[in-house]
Protein backbone atom coordinates (compact mmCIF):
# COMPACT_ATOMS: atom_id res chain seq x y z
CA UNK A 1 0.00 0.00 0.00
CA UNK A 2 1.35 3.61 -0.89
CA UNK A 3 2.75 5.27 2.27
CA UNK A 4 0.65 8.01 2.85
CA UNK A 5 1.98 11.88 2.49
CA UNK A 6 4.71 12.42 4.83
CA UNK A 7 5.09 9.12 5.94
CA UNK A 8 2.66 8.48 8.08
CA UNK A 9 -1.58 9.14 8.49
CA UNK A 10 -2.85 10.98 10.33
CA UNK A 11 -5.06 10.04 13.03
CA UNK A 12 -6.79 12.90 15.30
CA UNK A 13 -9.58 11.35 15.35
CA UNK A 14 -11.03 11.74 19.69
CA UNK A 15 -12.65 8.45 20.66
CA UNK A 16 -13.78 6.60 24.22
CA UNK A 17 -12.36 8.24 27.52
CA UNK A 18 -10.33 11.08 25.63
CA UNK A 19 -13.48 12.36 23.48
CA UNK A 20 -15.53 12.41 26.91
CA UNK A 21 -13.13 14.04 28.58
CA UNK A 22 -12.51 16.63 26.04
CA UNK A 23 -16.20 17.23 25.26
CA UNK A 24 -16.47 18.27 29.24
CA UNK A 25 -13.36 20.42 28.60
CA UNK A 26 -15.00 22.47 25.40
CA UNK A 27 -18.17 23.03 27.48
CA UNK A 28 -16.16 26.22 29.21
CA UNK A 29 -14.00 27.14 26.28
CA UNK A 30 -14.18 29.55 23.64
CA UNK A 31 -16.25 28.75 21.01
CA UNK A 32 -15.86 29.81 17.29
CA UNK A 33 -18.73 28.52 14.70
CA UNK A 34 -17.34 27.44 11.11
CA UNK A 35 -18.79 27.20 7.57
CA UNK A 36 -19.54 23.89 5.87
CA UNK A 37 -16.24 24.43 4.10
CA UNK A 38 -14.19 24.71 6.89
CA UNK A 39 -15.74 22.27 9.22
CA UNK A 40 -14.88 19.66 6.19
CA UNK A 41 -11.05 21.23 6.28
CA UNK A 42 -11.20 20.49 10.30
CA UNK A 43 -12.51 16.92 9.23
CA UNK A 44 -10.36 16.20 6.36
CA UNK A 45 -6.47 17.11 8.84
CA UNK A 46 -8.14 14.95 11.55
CA UNK A 47 -9.13 11.98 9.29
CA UNK A 48 -5.53 12.10 7.30
CA UNK A 49 -6.76 13.54 4.30
CA UNK A 50 -4.51 15.96 4.76
CA UNK A 51 -2.14 14.17 6.09
CA UNK A 52 0.71 14.92 7.04
CA UNK A 53 -0.81 18.07 8.33
CA UNK A 54 -2.33 17.87 11.89
CA UNK A 55 -3.99 21.51 12.35
CA UNK A 56 -3.69 24.56 10.05
CA UNK A 57 -0.69 26.17 9.26
CA UNK A 58 1.39 28.34 10.85
CA UNK A 59 3.14 31.58 9.40
CA UNK A 60 6.30 29.27 8.57
CA UNK A 61 4.27 26.93 6.74
CA UNK A 62 1.88 29.40 4.50
CA UNK A 63 4.80 31.21 3.41
CA UNK A 64 6.97 28.15 1.89
CA UNK A 65 3.67 26.73 0.33
CA UNK A 66 2.50 30.20 -1.05
CA UNK A 67 6.54 30.89 -2.19
CA UNK A 68 8.09 27.17 -2.70
CA UNK A 69 4.79 24.87 -3.17
CA UNK A 70 6.35 22.86 0.19
CA UNK A 71 5.64 23.06 3.63
CA UNK A 72 8.72 24.13 5.98
CA UNK A 73 10.18 20.85 5.72
CA UNK A 74 10.10 20.28 1.77
CA UNK A 75 7.19 17.94 1.54
CA UNK A 76 5.00 19.09 -1.10
CA UNK A 77 2.14 20.95 -0.45
CA UNK A 78 0.59 23.82 -2.40
CA UNK A 79 -3.51 24.52 -1.24
CA UNK A 80 -2.67 26.86 2.16
CA UNK A 81 -5.10 24.94 4.68
CA UNK A 82 -5.53 28.15 6.97
CA UNK A 83 -8.53 29.19 9.84
CA UNK A 84 -9.27 32.82 9.48
CA UNK A 85 -10.38 34.68 11.94
CA UNK A 86 -11.59 38.73 13.51
CA UNK A 87 -9.70 40.77 15.55
CA UNK A 88 -12.71 40.67 18.34
CA UNK A 89 -12.37 36.69 17.73
CA UNK A 90 -8.68 36.47 18.26
CA UNK A 91 -8.76 38.81 21.36
CA UNK A 92 -10.82 36.07 23.29
CA UNK A 93 -8.50 33.06 22.03
CA UNK A 94 -7.13 31.34 24.98
CA UNK A 95 -4.73 28.01 24.50
CA UNK A 96 -7.77 26.16 22.94
CA UNK A 97 -10.45 26.72 21.11
CA UNK A 98 -13.71 24.98 20.71
CA UNK A 99 -14.71 24.79 16.51
CA UNK A 100 -18.20 24.29 16.21
CA UNK A 101 -20.25 23.42 13.11
CA UNK A 102 -24.38 24.33 13.50
CA UNK A 103 -23.96 25.09 16.73
CA UNK A 104 -22.52 21.36 17.60
CA UNK A 105 -18.75 21.27 18.65
CA UNK A 106 -16.73 19.69 15.59
CA UNK A 107 -13.19 19.99 16.93
CA UNK A 108 -10.70 21.14 19.84
CA UNK A 109 -7.96 23.24 19.11
CA UNK A 110 -4.41 23.81 20.34
CA UNK A 111 -3.83 27.54 19.63
CA UNK A 112 0.21 27.63 18.82
CA UNK A 113 -0.20 31.26 16.28
CA UNK A 114 -2.48 34.04 15.29
CA UNK A 115 -0.44 35.71 12.71
CA UNK A 116 -1.30 38.49 10.23
CA UNK A 117 -0.98 37.86 6.52
CA UNK A 118 -0.76 39.26 2.97
CA UNK A 119 -4.32 38.72 1.33
CA UNK A 120 -2.73 39.74 -2.41
CA UNK A 121 0.35 37.39 -1.51
CA UNK A 122 -1.69 34.65 -0.96
CA UNK A 123 -3.77 34.68 -4.47
CA UNK A 124 -0.80 35.31 -6.24
CA UNK A 125 0.78 32.29 -4.50
CA UNK A 126 -1.93 29.79 -5.22
CA UNK A 127 -3.87 31.33 -7.85
CA UNK A 128 -1.25 33.27 -9.99
CA UNK A 129 -3.51 35.96 -10.19
CA UNK A 130 -5.39 39.07 -8.18
CA UNK A 131 -8.21 39.24 -10.52
CA UNK A 132 -11.21 39.70 -8.32
CA UNK A 133 -13.02 37.80 -11.89
CA UNK A 134 -11.37 34.62 -10.65
CA UNK A 135 -13.72 32.71 -7.41
CA UNK A 136 -10.55 31.65 -5.37
CA UNK A 137 -9.39 35.26 -5.31
CA UNK A 138 -12.53 37.12 -4.57
CA UNK A 139 -12.76 33.81 -1.37
CA UNK A 140 -9.74 35.32 -0.39
CA UNK A 141 -9.98 38.76 -0.10
CA UNK A 142 -12.89 38.27 1.81
CA UNK A 143 -11.15 36.12 4.23
CA UNK A 144 -11.36 37.97 8.49
CA UNK A 145 -7.78 39.65 8.60
CA UNK A 146 -6.13 37.41 10.39
CA UNK A 147 -5.22 33.15 10.51
CA UNK A 148 -5.27 31.03 13.92
CA UNK A 149 -2.74 28.13 13.49
CA UNK A 150 -2.78 24.70 15.74
CA UNK A 151 -3.30 20.93 15.70
CA UNK A 152 -7.45 19.92 16.07
CA UNK A 153 -8.69 16.99 17.81
CA UNK A 154 -11.89 15.67 16.06
CA UNK A 155 -15.14 15.40 18.77
CA UNK A 156 -17.82 14.85 16.10
CA UNK A 157 -17.88 13.90 12.55
CA UNK A 158 -19.51 16.55 10.27
CA UNK A 159 -22.93 16.04 8.79
CA UNK A 160 -22.72 14.82 5.22
CA UNK A 161 -25.51 14.79 2.82
CA UNK A 162 -23.90 11.26 1.37
CA UNK A 163 -23.47 9.80 4.08
CA UNK A 164 -23.31 5.77 1.91
CA UNK A 165 -20.16 7.61 0.63
CA UNK A 166 -18.22 8.97 3.01
CA UNK A 167 -14.94 6.95 3.69
CA UNK A 168 -11.71 7.53 5.35
CA UNK A 169 -8.66 7.08 4.27
CA UNK A 170 -8.06 4.61 6.46
CA UNK A 171 -11.41 2.92 5.22
CA UNK A 172 -10.48 3.03 1.98
CA UNK A 173 -6.95 1.68 2.75
CA UNK A 174 -8.50 -1.35 3.75
CA UNK A 175 -11.03 -1.63 1.29
CA UNK A 176 -8.18 -1.41 -1.26
CA UNK A 177 -6.61 -4.13 0.49
CA UNK A 178 -9.92 -6.33 0.86
CA UNK A 179 -10.49 -6.04 -2.58
CA UNK A 180 -7.13 -7.16 -3.46
CA UNK A 181 -5.70 -3.91 -5.13
CA UNK A 182 -1.99 -3.31 -5.36
CA UNK A 183 -2.67 -0.55 -7.44
CA UNK A 184 -5.24 2.27 -8.04
CA UNK A 185 -6.13 5.28 -9.92
CA UNK A 186 -8.08 8.30 -8.57
CA UNK A 187 -10.41 10.31 -10.30
CA UNK A 188 -11.23 13.78 -9.35
CA UNK A 189 -14.30 15.32 -10.73
CA UNK A 190 -17.05 18.01 -9.91
CA UNK A 191 -18.84 17.30 -12.99
CA UNK A 192 -21.47 14.33 -14.15
CA UNK A 193 -19.61 11.81 -16.12
CA UNK A 194 -19.64 12.30 -20.38
CA UNK A 195 -18.24 9.27 -22.28
CA UNK A 196 -15.17 11.04 -22.73
CA UNK A 197 -14.76 11.08 -18.86
CA UNK A 198 -15.86 7.28 -18.55
CA UNK A 199 -13.58 6.47 -21.87
CA UNK A 200 -10.21 8.15 -19.66
CA UNK A 201 -11.01 6.03 -16.85
CA UNK A 202 -11.32 2.52 -18.57
CA UNK A 203 -8.47 3.36 -20.20
CA UNK A 204 -6.14 4.19 -16.93
CA UNK A 205 -8.44 1.26 -15.58
CA UNK A 206 -7.11 -0.70 -18.08
CA UNK A 207 -3.38 -0.47 -16.57
CA UNK A 208 -4.02 -0.51 -13.05
CA UNK A 209 -6.09 -2.90 -10.14
CA UNK A 210 -8.64 -0.69 -9.38
CA UNK A 211 -10.92 2.47 -9.84
CA UNK A 212 -11.53 5.18 -7.34
CA UNK A 213 -14.04 7.60 -8.34
CA UNK A 214 -14.25 10.50 -6.08
CA UNK A 215 -16.24 13.64 -6.92
CA UNK A 216 -15.51 16.61 -4.46
CA UNK A 217 -19.22 17.26 -2.70
CA UNK A 218 -19.17 21.44 -1.09
CA UNK A 219 -18.91 24.80 -2.15
CA UNK A 220 -18.79 25.29 -5.83
CA UNK A 221 -19.24 28.19 -7.93
CA UNK A 222 -22.75 28.70 -9.74
CA UNK A 223 -23.42 26.91 -13.15
CA UNK A 224 -21.21 23.82 -11.60
CA UNK A 225 -23.44 20.56 -11.63
CA UNK A 226 -24.85 20.37 -7.70
CA UNK A 227 -23.56 17.47 -5.83
CA UNK A 228 -26.74 14.95 -5.88
CA UNK A 229 -26.70 15.11 -9.08
CA UNK A 230 -23.50 14.38 -9.72
CA UNK A 231 -23.77 11.28 -7.13
CA UNK A 232 -26.49 10.12 -8.96
CA UNK A 233 -25.15 10.44 -12.64
CA UNK A 234 -22.22 8.35 -11.67
CA UNK A 235 -24.40 5.82 -9.46
CA UNK A 236 -26.20 5.68 -12.94
CA UNK A 237 -23.08 5.21 -15.15
CA UNK A 238 -21.33 2.41 -12.30
CA UNK A 239 -24.36 0.51 -12.39
CA UNK A 240 -24.85 -0.02 -16.06
CA UNK A 241 -21.15 0.56 -17.30
CA UNK A 242 -18.67 -0.56 -14.70
CA UNK A 243 -17.35 -3.86 -12.95
CA UNK A 244 -18.47 -4.14 -9.28
CA UNK A 245 -14.63 -5.22 -8.47
CA UNK A 246 -12.73 -2.64 -10.01
CA UNK A 247 -14.25 0.77 -9.61
CA UNK A 248 -15.62 2.41 -6.23
CA UNK A 249 -17.54 5.40 -5.43
CA UNK A 250 -16.97 7.65 -2.76
CA UNK A 251 -17.17 11.72 -2.00
CA UNK A 252 -14.50 13.75 -0.97
CA UNK A 253 -15.99 16.78 1.03
CA UNK A 254 -13.74 19.53 0.47
CA UNK A 255 -14.55 23.11 -1.38
CA UNK A 256 -13.33 23.26 -5.41
CA UNK A 257 -10.85 26.06 -5.42
CA UNK A 258 -10.41 26.31 -9.02
CA UNK A 259 -7.16 26.98 -8.43
CA UNK A 260 -5.83 24.99 -11.72
CA UNK A 261 -1.94 23.52 -11.61
CA UNK A 262 -1.78 24.12 -7.38
CA UNK A 263 -4.92 22.55 -7.29
CA UNK A 264 -4.06 19.31 -9.39
CA UNK A 265 -1.37 19.13 -6.84
CA UNK A 266 -3.24 19.21 -3.49
CA UNK A 267 -5.68 16.73 -5.29
CA UNK A 268 -3.07 14.19 -6.16
CA UNK A 269 -1.41 14.37 -2.90
CA UNK A 270 -5.32 13.99 -1.14
CA UNK A 271 -5.84 10.77 -3.47
CA UNK A 272 -2.30 9.57 -2.51
CA UNK A 273 -3.62 9.45 1.55
CA UNK A 274 -6.60 7.66 0.23
CA UNK A 275 -4.60 5.02 -0.61
CA UNK A 276 -3.63 5.48 -4.98
CA UNK A 277 -0.64 5.07 -6.72
CA UNK A 278 -1.78 6.95 -9.49
CA UNK A 279 -4.02 9.68 -10.41
CA UNK A 280 -5.16 11.04 -13.35
CA UNK A 281 -4.82 14.86 -14.77
CA UNK A 282 -6.87 15.72 -17.79
CA UNK A 283 -6.84 19.19 -19.68
CA UNK A 284 -7.46 22.19 -17.52
CA UNK A 285 -7.76 20.07 -14.42
CA UNK A 286 -9.54 22.18 -12.04
CA UNK A 287 -9.42 25.73 -12.96
CA UNK A 288 -11.69 28.13 -14.29
CA UNK A 289 -12.40 30.29 -17.30
CA UNK A 290 -8.85 31.51 -18.94
CA UNK A 291 -6.97 31.58 -16.34
CA UNK A 292 -5.06 28.64 -16.37
CA UNK A 293 -2.73 27.32 -19.97
CA UNK A 294 -4.59 23.74 -21.00
CA UNK A 295 -1.96 21.84 -19.68
CA UNK A 296 -0.38 23.79 -16.74
CA UNK A 297 -2.12 21.31 -14.19
CA UNK A 298 0.05 18.39 -15.84
CA UNK A 299 3.54 20.25 -16.49
CA UNK A 300 3.53 21.14 -12.62
CA UNK A 301 4.08 17.71 -12.00
CA UNK A 302 7.33 18.05 -13.18
CA UNK A 303 8.52 19.80 -10.01
CA UNK A 304 7.60 17.50 -7.90
CA UNK A 305 8.97 14.26 -8.48
CA UNK A 306 8.91 13.43 -4.55
CA UNK A 307 5.36 13.65 -4.91
CA UNK A 308 4.74 10.07 -4.23
CA UNK A 309 1.90 9.20 -6.49
CA UNK A 310 1.75 8.60 -10.43
CA UNK A 311 0.11 11.35 -11.98
CA UNK A 312 -1.56 10.05 -15.41
CA UNK A 313 -1.52 12.68 -17.95
CA UNK A 314 -4.57 12.81 -20.80
CA UNK A 315 -4.92 14.83 -23.63
CA UNK A 316 -8.52 15.55 -24.77
CA UNK A 317 -10.71 12.79 -25.98
CA UNK A 318 -13.27 12.84 -28.59
CA UNK A 319 -15.49 11.07 -30.38
CA UNK A 320 -14.52 10.17 -34.25
CA UNK A 321 -17.43 9.63 -36.71
CA UNK A 322 -15.11 7.77 -39.63
CA UNK A 323 -13.31 5.72 -37.05
CA UNK A 324 -16.35 4.77 -35.04
CA UNK A 325 -15.34 5.35 -31.22
CA UNK A 326 -13.63 7.31 -28.88
CA UNK A 327 -10.11 8.86 -30.02
CA UNK A 328 -7.44 11.37 -29.54
CA UNK A 329 -5.10 13.24 -31.70
CA UNK A 330 -2.70 11.25 -31.12
CA UNK A 331 -4.54 8.19 -32.74
CA UNK A 332 -7.11 9.38 -35.09
CA UNK A 333 -6.39 10.91 -38.51
CA UNK A 334 -9.54 12.39 -39.58
CA UNK A 335 -10.24 16.05 -39.72
CA UNK A 336 -12.19 18.21 -37.09
CA UNK A 337 -15.43 17.69 -39.38
CA UNK A 338 -15.48 14.03 -37.88
CA UNK A 339 -14.92 14.94 -34.54
CA UNK A 340 -17.47 15.51 -31.51
CA UNK A 341 -15.70 17.37 -28.79
CA UNK A 342 -16.26 16.62 -25.31
CA UNK A 343 -17.03 19.05 -22.61
CA UNK A 344 -18.77 19.58 -19.26
CA UNK A 345 -19.90 23.04 -21.40
CA UNK A 346 -21.16 21.66 -24.13
CA UNK A 347 -23.27 18.80 -22.00
CA UNK A 348 -24.33 21.93 -19.41
CA UNK A 349 -25.51 23.26 -22.94
CA UNK A 350 -27.47 20.07 -23.88
CA UNK A 351 -28.81 19.86 -21.06
CA UNK A 352 -30.07 23.51 -20.73
CA UNK A 353 -31.55 23.08 -24.24
CA UNK A 354 -29.14 25.34 -25.60
CA UNK A 355 -27.58 22.98 -27.61
CA UNK A 356 -28.59 19.72 -29.92
CA UNK A 357 -28.06 16.96 -27.70
CA UNK A 358 -25.36 13.95 -29.58
CA UNK A 359 -26.08 10.25 -28.89
CA UNK A 360 -22.16 9.94 -28.19
CA UNK A 361 -21.95 12.03 -25.65
CA UNK A 362 -23.59 10.80 -22.81
CA UNK A 363 -25.18 7.65 -21.73
CA UNK A 364 -28.59 7.62 -22.01
CA UNK A 365 -28.83 5.95 -18.57
CA UNK A 366 -27.00 9.26 -17.19
CA UNK A 367 -28.66 11.66 -19.03
CA UNK A 368 -32.32 10.30 -17.76
CA UNK A 369 -30.76 10.87 -14.01
CA UNK A 370 -29.72 13.82 -14.56
CA UNK A 371 -33.07 14.85 -16.42
CA UNK A 372 -35.31 14.06 -13.87
CA UNK A 373 -33.81 17.36 -12.02
CA UNK A 374 -35.72 19.96 -12.59
CA UNK A 375 -32.65 22.51 -11.71
CA UNK A 376 -29.48 20.18 -11.69
CA UNK A 377 -26.94 23.25 -11.97
CA UNK A 378 -25.38 25.40 -8.81
CA UNK A 379 -27.89 28.54 -8.92
CA UNK A 380 -26.83 32.28 -9.97
CA UNK A 381 -25.34 31.74 -13.07
CA UNK B 1 15.05 25.24 14.74
CA UNK B 2 17.66 23.37 12.55
CA UNK B 3 15.54 21.20 10.02
CA UNK B 4 17.91 19.02 8.75
CA UNK B 5 20.17 16.62 9.81
CA UNK B 6 23.69 15.30 8.46
CA UNK B 7 24.37 11.73 6.96
CA UNK B 8 27.04 9.69 5.69
CA UNK B 9 27.99 8.03 2.09
CA UNK B 10 30.94 6.34 0.91
CA UNK B 11 32.87 9.67 -0.77
CA UNK B 12 32.88 6.71 -4.00
CA UNK B 13 29.19 7.21 -4.10
CA UNK B 14 29.38 11.19 -3.27
CA UNK B 15 31.83 11.46 -6.40
CA UNK B 16 29.59 9.66 -8.71
CA UNK B 17 26.57 11.36 -7.79
CA UNK B 18 28.09 14.29 -8.11
CA UNK B 19 29.01 13.25 -11.38
CA UNK B 20 26.00 12.57 -12.85
CA UNK B 21 24.10 15.58 -11.41
CA UNK B 22 26.18 17.80 -13.45
CA UNK B 23 23.99 19.57 -15.95
CA UNK B 24 20.84 17.88 -14.41
CA UNK B 25 17.79 19.66 -12.69
CA UNK B 26 19.46 18.17 -8.92
CA UNK B 27 21.67 21.65 -7.85
CA UNK B 28 23.45 19.34 -5.13
CA UNK B 29 23.90 15.97 -4.02
CA UNK B 30 21.53 16.65 -0.72
CA UNK B 31 19.18 17.29 -3.14
CA UNK B 32 19.15 14.24 -5.14
CA UNK B 33 20.16 12.49 -1.98
CA UNK B 34 16.32 13.37 -0.64
CA UNK B 35 14.70 12.34 -3.86
CA UNK B 36 15.95 9.09 -3.74
CA UNK B 37 15.31 8.38 -0.18
CA UNK B 38 11.82 9.63 -0.88
CA UNK B 39 11.42 8.04 -3.87
CA UNK B 40 12.55 4.87 -1.99
CA UNK B 41 10.45 4.83 1.06
CA UNK B 42 7.15 5.57 -1.10
CA UNK B 43 8.17 2.66 -2.95
CA UNK B 44 8.94 0.32 0.25
CA UNK B 45 5.26 1.24 1.27
CA UNK B 46 3.98 -0.13 3.84
CA UNK B 47 4.89 1.81 6.89
CA UNK B 48 1.65 3.98 8.01
CA UNK B 49 -0.31 1.30 8.29
CA UNK B 50 -0.94 0.50 12.38
CA UNK B 51 -4.61 -0.58 12.38
CA UNK B 52 -4.67 -3.31 14.92
CA UNK B 53 -7.04 -6.32 13.95
CA UNK B 54 -9.72 -5.47 15.59
CA UNK B 55 -9.90 -1.71 13.95
CA UNK B 56 -9.74 -3.58 11.19
CA UNK B 57 -12.81 -5.52 11.79
CA UNK B 58 -14.87 -2.58 12.86
CA UNK B 59 -14.09 -0.73 9.63
CA UNK B 60 -14.87 -4.02 7.13
CA UNK B 61 -17.95 -3.87 8.99
CA UNK B 62 -18.57 -0.98 7.93
CA UNK B 63 -17.80 -1.24 4.48
CA UNK B 64 -19.79 -4.75 4.25
CA UNK B 65 -22.73 -2.39 5.96
CA UNK B 66 -22.44 0.55 3.02
CA UNK B 67 -22.26 -2.41 0.42
CA UNK B 68 -18.86 -1.74 -0.73
CA UNK B 69 -17.90 -5.83 0.07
Amino acid sequence: MVVPHGGRLVDRVLKGDRRKEALERARVLPKLELSRELAFEVENIATGVFSPLEGFLGREDLESVLDHGRLANDVPWTIPIVLDISEDVAKSIRDELVLCYLGEPVAIMEVEEVYTYDKERMALGVYGTTSEEHPGVLKVKGMKELLVAGKVELLNPVPSPFPKYKLSPKETRVLFELKGWRTVVGFQTRNVPHIGHEYVQKTALTFVDGLFINPVVGRKKPGDFKDEVIIAAYEALMENYYLRDTAVLAVLQMEMRYAGPKEAVHHAIVRKNFGCTHFIVGRDHAGVGNFYPPYAAQEIFEDYPDIGIVPLFFRSFFYCRRCGGVVNEKICPHGEEHKVNFSGTKLRRVLKGEEDAEEVLIRPEVEEVIRSYPEPFVEGG
Amino acid sequence: MKRTKEVKIPLSLYRAIEEKIEGSDFLSVSEFITYAARKALTELGGHGEQLSEEEKEEIRKRLRALGYL
